[in-house]
């Protein structure tokens, strides 16, 4: 039997206690559905409000409509989408979301025969790049459009009732918009030569048509599959076929071999026509975004390749100078490029650089960079054949993005830093690129610290080498094996005494060398926090050096990074050694140098170092965690919320079949570790001595 | 049909027949001075471009009997130097390839070197320095190779970790030739010849090679080799379709990933 729904009172006190006020009419609605229903709507008004009581508000005033026009997941799907935006740019745009309630209701509803973009994007994106040419981002917008470098397409495609034409119908219209990237559509400064014209969004239009009818002839000859699928498509949609409209402007043929400078010729002759529809593949063309990245490009590329070709020079320099001792002899040097058929490209030709006549070697990302020039301009031209001079040689346009602390220096974007989802257990779902992460240098410091510390546990030093030593896992010659590098001659005299007595002959008369092969990596974690000041902070270094101590004597790979930060924006990872460092005085200085800093938002830094592992070959990764066991941050990273995304970031190393191990260091061990520390393994530690143990301990039962 | 194979011994391993093999740039000369002047030879290269090829195309050259041992992780110096059996009581010296090649003069080609055990670095560099001698240590001998002996090894920079380089004191002493895949009109050649069909498809295929090239390093680990091109062409012309040709020969061998394998797909039925 179920229960009765809630009453007025009843509802109006639960959303009291989400300190919401709203209209009667939400309560009065909300008070006609049976008592399942309430239940779930009002958990979806408290998701909301867990993020902002401004979003959960909007979303009461939008409830009942909604209930109207969607199902309950899909609400919950709209609701989703409406708090990523919200993390993303904030109330305003997350409302954006709540008024596109229609159509994301009609979205849902398509959905069953049309193709999303979610599902084909990362395919599509594969497809592109295995195409030729510069690589194409794909994004989704309202219109389908290419600004150069990223190809933009709507996030749902409905035209036809069958799905895989739906795909087909994405797949040409990738292809028809690589086509204008590739085959030179971009080559003309289009803005200019259309403002010549009465109506330059007339002209606009009747280029993209003529453009398109060219672009169809070369895929044709270059990708007949796609050709094929673009025809079926026009024909299926009953639009008229190609071959008809360049009928209506038959004096002014267009072959394969046409170029985009003829079809802006035929413009001139046919922009007082009414331009005909194009087919539905035919994306749109948006010469005002092209023009702003293109032009940007150009002067940076230019840039780059000037760059390189100074760095050429240089090394010819260098290598004349050492060669005849007299460095007054600068000669000058002369780059030319030379024209090489090249049937993968567009015009089917290539360049050679060549220095002084002598083809060279162009250098890493060199060619790719050439390629993009040609599909711009169509050439190299002469003027980019200037080596940079010194003063231009110097500055790389490159250099300001890569550097972390310079971007942290200006405003409060994210380039060039690590992004890490976290998760949110009130919402049960992650934040996407809710952390922003950099790798910090750390200064090193003098070995005191660690002469001090390798005096003050002599002993144990020792103690510790032996354990690990024992865990090493020597060669071991197995006896009595079928096969091997040596006769076993105990087994041998045996196998003779049966076959003697009549018995049948052993086969299993070799010695067989079994080496034991460790192949594990590891990387400690650090916690650098301000609530490790004082005795942790002490403990977690002296324990660092007698662990490298150890680890040292079995010859396995392990890497140390300390962590620290302050709020999301601004997590920092310090290398104190990565996994090619070795253990010298600069890397023992860095050990010394390990301090407390600011706080401890632990989820995010197991996530960095779970991607780090991804790149580490190794048969057992372990990633071992020293702190305090307080994850705690700026903005709300504390409590119940640090806990579970700490617990659920470890799950995460376990399915990615990293060991992870965390060890606190504190006088007793908290409650909660147990729950936060969930599949992984831990212990609580107040005594370094201690230490060098529990880890041979972990090590044993995970490498054995 | 019921002819058995053919058995033969290693160093009877003769090639009779011209293997097809396009030269891409002078590595048949230097080869053949590096044979002359008795240096080991070190190839480079990515997987199915030719080196094994290469090699049988100058063991025929040179009328030499040509050993290829496949080095694996478990492969140890005796695997290569040879080892004692029992035989009706006794014990019996039995010969590794390594040691047979020296025996007889003929090329030993160590393909994949690095898969293979530290130890074997100790029997490889005394053969392959001046001394040319292969030490015997269980039969307490020392090998002298004659001047037809040659050593050839092979190696694939392209995935190797670095537990798996090969070590400076090794590859210091070899003459390196480098491989790669050959240029389109070179490539197309060798399709036709190896495989029999028209100009035509064969270029589509070296197309679609270079469009799966293109994704090496954002999915995929290796474009498709010369190899796996030859192997689809020679499927298209038995009269498999050439997008299910592609497809098994070509896309499944490359990746398992089911984005990527229906991106390759596609790149090919666009071609075809």
């Amino acid at each position: 039997m179920s229960l009765p729904p809630f009453t007025y009172d009843e509802i109006e006190e639960r959303l009291d206690d989400m300190f919401i006020e709203v209209d009667e009419s939400v309560i009065n609605h909300l008070t006609q559905f049976d008592i399942q229903t309430q239940d779930t709507l009002l958990e979806l008004i408290s998701k909301a409000n867990s993020t902002s009581s401004g979003l959960a508000y909007q979303l009461c005033l939008r409830l009942e409509r909604a209930v109207e026009l969607m199902e309950i997941d899909t609400i919950e799907m709209w609701l989703d989408q409406a708090i990523d935006a919200f993390d993303n740019k904030g109330l305003y745009s997350a409302v954006e979301i709540f008024d596109q309630l229609e159509s994301i209701a009609n979205h849902a509803k398509q959905k069953l025969t049309g193709i999303a973009f979610e599902e084909v994007c990362n395919m599509l994106e594969h497809f592109v790049m295995g195409l030729n040419g510069r690589k194409l981002k794909i994004e989704t917008d309202k219109n389908s459009y290419t600004d150069t470098e990223t190809i933009f397409l709507p996030n749902m495609l409905n035209q036809y009732s069958e799905k895989e034409d739906n795909f087909q119908l994405y797949k040409c219209m990738v292809v028809n918009l690589w086509a204008q990237n590739w085959f030179g559509t971009w080559r003309h400064e289009l803005i200019e030569i259309f403002s010549t014209y009465e109506n330059p969004a007339h002209a606009q239009r009747w280029f993209h048509v003529i453009e398109t009818i060219r672009l169809d002839h070369k895929i044709k000859n270059e990708l007949p599959g796609i050709h094929r699928q673009m025809q079926r498509l026009s024909a299926l949609s009953g639009n008229t076929s190609i071959h008809e409209i360049s009928l209506s402007i038959a004096p002014h043929n267009i072959t394969a071999n046409s170029t985009a400078e003829d079809s802006l010729k035929i413009v001139s002759k046919v922009h007082h026509l009414p331009p005909p529809e194009l087919h539905s593949y035919a994306a749109s063309m948006d010469a005002d975004q092209v023009n702003l990245i293109r032009e940007a490009r150009i002067i940076k590329e230019k840039d780059l390749f000037r760059n390189v070709l100074a760095k050429l020079v240089d090394e010819k320099n260098k290598l004349e100078s050492d060669e005849s001792n007299d460095s007054t002899n600068e000669d000058e040097h002369s780059i030319t490029v030379e024209k090489l058929p090249d049937p993968n490209m567009p015009e089917g030709f290539t360049y050679e650089l060549q220095l002084d006549g002598d083809p060279i070697e162009p250098p890493d990302g060199v060619e790719s960079l050439i390629s993009s020039i040609i599909q711009d301009i169509g050439e190299i031209p002469d003027d980019y054949l200037v080596a940079a001079g010194d003063g231009n040689y110097k500055i790389l346009p490159d250099e300001n993005k890569t550097d972390g602390t310079n971007v942290w220096a200006g405003t409060y974007h994210e380039e060039g830093a690590f992004l890490h989802k976290e998760w949110d257990y009130r919402r049960q779902r992650y934040k996407k690129n809710w952390c922003a992460l950099r790798e910090v240098d750390i200064t090193s410091g003098n070995t005191q610290f660690i002469e001090k510390t390798l005096n003050k546990y002599s002993g144990l030093v020792k103690n510790i080498r032996r354990t690990f030593e024992i865990l090493r896992g020597e060669d071991k010659t197995l006896k009595k094996q079928p096969y091997g590098d040596d006769i076993d001659i105990d087994a041998l005299v045996e196998a003779w005494a049966d076959t003697a007595s009549g018995l049948e002959m052993s086969e299993n008369i070799f010695t067989k060398m079994h080496k034991e092969e460790r192949n594990i990596a590891v990387i400690f974690m650090v916690d650098m926090s301000g609530s490790t000041k004082g005795w942790i902070n002490d403990a977690e270094r002296e324990s660092l050096i007698l662990l490298c101590e150890a680890l040292e004597t079995l010859g396995d790979r392990y890497a140390i990074y300390g962590f620290t930060g302050n709020t999301r924006k601004r997590c920092e990872v310090y290398p104190v050694k990565t996994f090619e460092d070795s253990y010298d005085d600069k890397t023992k200085g860095r050990i010394s140098n390990i301090e407390p800093k600011d706080y401890t938002r632990l989820g995010v830094f197991i996530r960095h170092f779970n991607q780090m592992f991804e790149d580490v070959e190794a048969k057992t990764k372990i990633l071992i965690t020293l702190s305090d066991g307080k994850p705690e941050d700026y903005d709300g990273y504390r409590g119940e919320y640090g806990i579970e995304d700490t617990r659920v970031a470890l799950l995460e190393s376990r399915q990615q079949g990293i060991h992870p191990f965390c060890i606190t260091i504190d006088k007793e061990g908290r409650d909660y570790l147990k729950t936060m520390y969930g599949t992984a393994s831990y212990v609580v530690i107040d005594d370094v001595a201690q230490l060098p143990l529990k880890v041979a301990d972990i090590y044993r039962n995970i490498t054995s | 049909m019921n002819d058995q194979a053919r058995a033969l011994k290693p160093e009877e391993n003769f090639i009779e027949e011209e293997p097809y093999y396009e030269a891409i740039g002078s590595e048949i000369d230097i080869f053949l001075a590096a044979y002359k002047r008795q240096i080991p030879v070190l190839l480079k290269g990515p997987t199915g471009c030719g080196k094994t090829r290469f090699m049988e195309h100058m063991a025929w050259r040179l009328k030499k009997p040509l050993i290829t041992v496949s080095c694996h992780d478990d492969l140890t110096a005796s695997d290569l130097v040879g080892r004692f059996l029992i035989s009706g009581g006794e014990t019996q010296w039995i010969d590794g390839p390594l040691a047979r090649a020296v025996r007889h003069g003929a090329i030993c080609y160590l393909d994949e070197v690095v898969e293979a055990r530290k130890d074997t670095t100790v029997v490889i560099h005394p053969l392959a320095d001046d001394r040319r001698v292969l030490p015997m240590e269980k039969v307490g001998e020392l090998l002298e190779a004659t001047e037809d002996f040659c050593l050839a090894m092979s190696y694939n920079p392209g995935y190797q970790s670095v537990l798996k380089d090969l070590k400076q004191s090794t590859r210091q002493r070899f003459v390196a030739l480098e491989f790669d895949y050959p240029s389109a009109e070179l490539e197309t050649r060798i399709i036709i010849s190896e495989a029999d069909i028209d100009q035509a498809l064969a270029e589509r295929l070296v197309k679609f090679a270079h469009m799966t090239r293109n994704l090496k390093g954002s999915g995929l680990e290796e474009g498709a080799s010369t190899r796996l091109l030859v192997h689809a062409g020679k499927l298209i012309s038995s009269g498999i379709s050439p997008v299910d040709a592609c497809h098994s020969c070509i896309a499944q061998a490359l990746t398992d990933d089911a984005e990527m394998l229906a991106a390759i797909n596609e790149l090919s039925s666009s071609l075809f």
